[in-house]
This record gives C-alpha cells, structure tokens and sequence, in this order.
C-alpha cells in the first residue's frame, strides 16, 4: 500500500510538472517527485518487525532483525542532491524574474 | 489539449509501475525484504573482507568498522569515494549559484524584523548551533551525521539573517573553511592509499563498537564533511540574497 501511495506521489509532481507553466510551480512538482522517490526506496528495504539499523544498548547485535541499510545509505545522497537541484532551479527563477518580471515561461517568450 | 496528453502519459507511467510493484519480480513485496541474499548482510555483520562474525554493542573491539551506526558505516565508510562524489555535486552546485548571481557588492535591502523574532532568534540559535555539532560529532553513534549537522548550523545562520537586517556574513572567512575541509577530505584519501593502498580505507584503529572514540576515520571524516556542508549551505543562502547584478 505504501509503495503505491509512494508511485502516486511520483505521478502526481510528474503531472505538475508536465501541466504547468509557472517556473516556481515546477520546481514544487520536481521535489514532490524526488519525495516520492525517495519513499518508494526506502520501502524496498523494509522488513516487517526489524529495527532501525543502529546498534544501541537495547538491540545491541548484529543478529537482530535490521531492516536495509543500503537504501538508506543511496536516499541521504538523493536527498543531497535534490537540494542541490532545487538551489540552481530556485537561482535560475529568481535570474529570469529579475530580468522579465514574470514567472510564466509563456509570457517570457523564448528569450532569455 | 496538453492536460490530456500529460494525463494519458502519466497513465501510461502508472501501469507500469504499478504492475512492476504487483509482479514481485523486480522490487519486493512491502515488509518482505530478504536481507541474507543482499550484500547488506555483510554490512550488517560488519564483515564485507572477513569471514561472518556476530557483532555485539559494547563488547566487540577492533570490528571491521567500529561504528555503531550501520547507515554511517555504508556512508562514510563503504562507500566513501561515492559521498566524496556527494560533496562534489554539492559543490558545483554552489559554485554555480554564485556565476549566476555574478559579481555584486552589498546584499538587498531587508525590512526590520519583529520583536518576537529578534528575542526567539537570540535564544534559539546557540541551541541549534550547540545541537548541530552534537550531531555532527556523534554521527557514528546515532542518527545524523555530517550533511544533517552542516544543515542545522546552515538553518542557524538563517535565523541570524532573517532576525537582523543589517547582519552580513563574512563569506571570505566561510570560504576559507569550506576549501580547507574538502581538501583534508581528499588529503585524508591519499594518506591511506600510501597506508592502506586504497582510496578512503580505515587505516586507525576502530577501537570498541559504541564508544564516542571509534570507527576509525570515520568521525574525522563527518567532521570535514560537517564543516564543508555548513559553511557551503550559509554560502548558498547569502547568495541568494545578494543584491542583483546591473545587466
């Protein structure tokens, strides 16, 4: 079920950011995307009952029921670089404002 | 006209995914994943290069890699040459934040803030900055790390620039740290390739699972990557509000 609610998130920023002309508008639909990735492999990890992967006085071996680690280990560096990808959009919208006074890609009319 | 073709394209994504998640084929079934015949496993057991061995919290000395945190493990240990790739995309997206934004003297004009936020601001950012570092140094032991520290002391920056119109950092001095501890990051490779003869291997001792000096060079390694991720991220949000270069 999560994995499903994770794909319609993906489709949902997939449609925004397809339907959408608002530079801002499109940026929000790639993060919701990125948000949905980043859940649906998380999930791939998941075991029923495991424990987070941390070692702790409480689950202290190694033999306990961990869930996956390496998905995890991948979604801090997807996360990283979604933030990167969202500064350069965010720089790039605020440039083209500045120089157009507007959001909209139509009204700006292919030149830049 | 373009809504349907974007509905029926999204429609057509749907099926697949949702047909490859039912099939069972590729991606496991929620709940159901099978870590023995992953190479998790051995990350687990901290045992990729020696034979399989329980480790226990608090009693086992000289593990593979000492840290507790078996994502920082993976992260920093592991598959270090990918997070040193990680910073690097971090980089290059500053980097290219401050191209676009060009050469400018002198930030934008910012209204006063209240008296709620100029107080709350004053209470609050030592707290973050103090929570930040724990965070940072205790990224073997709990959840956090390098890059969720970095953020924390970037957001206390944030509250520093919002709360005092006329702050302006002094980037220079940020600038200075940020290349200082990505270049001991990579300093710290080429060491144990003359040690260890890899790139980015433990060569310390990991001394024992679960106390605050362990895991080898991974602390030293978050700590870098604290600093760079920090002072990157307060670099990022001063360029954001530079004053706009004449064009």
């Amino acid at each position: 079920m999560i994995q499903i609610s994770a794909i319609v998130l993906m489709l949902l920023g997939i449609y925004g950011l397809l339907t959408t002309k608002h530079i801002i508008k499109m940026i929000i639909g790639l993060n919701i995307f990125e948000v949905g990735l980043n859940i649906f492999i998380i999930t791939i990890g998941y075991k029923t009952g495991a424990v987070a992967p941390i070692l702790t006085s409480q689950n202290n071996s190694s033999i306990l029921n961990f869930v996956d680690p390496l998905p995890q280990a991948i979604v801090l560096t997807a996360i990283v670089i979604g933030f990167g990808i969202t500064a350069v959009g965010l720089i790039l919208a605020k440039k083209i404002y500045v120089q157009h006074n507007t959001y909209n890609i139509d009204e700006i009319g292919g030149k830049i | 006209m373009k809504k349907i073709l974007a509905l029926l394209l999204v429609s057509v994504f749907a099926f697949f995914a949702i047909t490859l998640v039912q099939s069972d084929q590729l991606v496991p079934k929620f709940g159901d994943a099978d870590l023995s015949s992953r190479v998790s496993d051995k990350y687990i057991s901290k045992s990729v290069s020696v034979d399989n061995k329980v480790v226990e919290y608090g009693e086992t000395v000289n593990a593979e890699t000492g840290s507790a945190n078996l994502v920082t493990s993976i992260v920093v240990n592991y598959r270090s040459f990918d997070t040193l790739g990680e910073v690097t995309v971090l980089f290059i997206s500053a980097l290219g934040i401050s191209l676009i934004v060009g050469t400018t003297d002198g930030m934008i004009k910012r209204s006063e803030s209240g008296f709620i936020l100029k107080t709350g601001s004053k209470v609050l950012m030592p707290i973050l900055l103090i929570v930040g570092i724990y965070v940072i140094t205790h990224g073997h032991l709990t959840p956090g790390g390098g890059f969720q520290g970095g953020s924390m002391i970037a957001s206390a920056v944030l509250l520093l620039l919002i709360s005092d119109h006329e702050f302006v950092p002094n980037m220079n001095k940020f600038k200075v740290l940020e290349g200082l501890s990505g270049s001991l990051y990579i300093i710290i490779g080429l060491v144990s390739i003359s040690l260890t003869g890899y790139f980015l291997k433990n060569f310390m001792p990991t001394g024992q699972v679960g106390e605050l000096m362990s895991a080898g060079i991974i602390p030293i390694i978050y700590l870098f990557i604290g600093l760079k991720v920090g002072s990157e991220l307060t670099g990022i949000l001063s360029d954001f509000l530079k004053k706009e270069a004449n064009v």
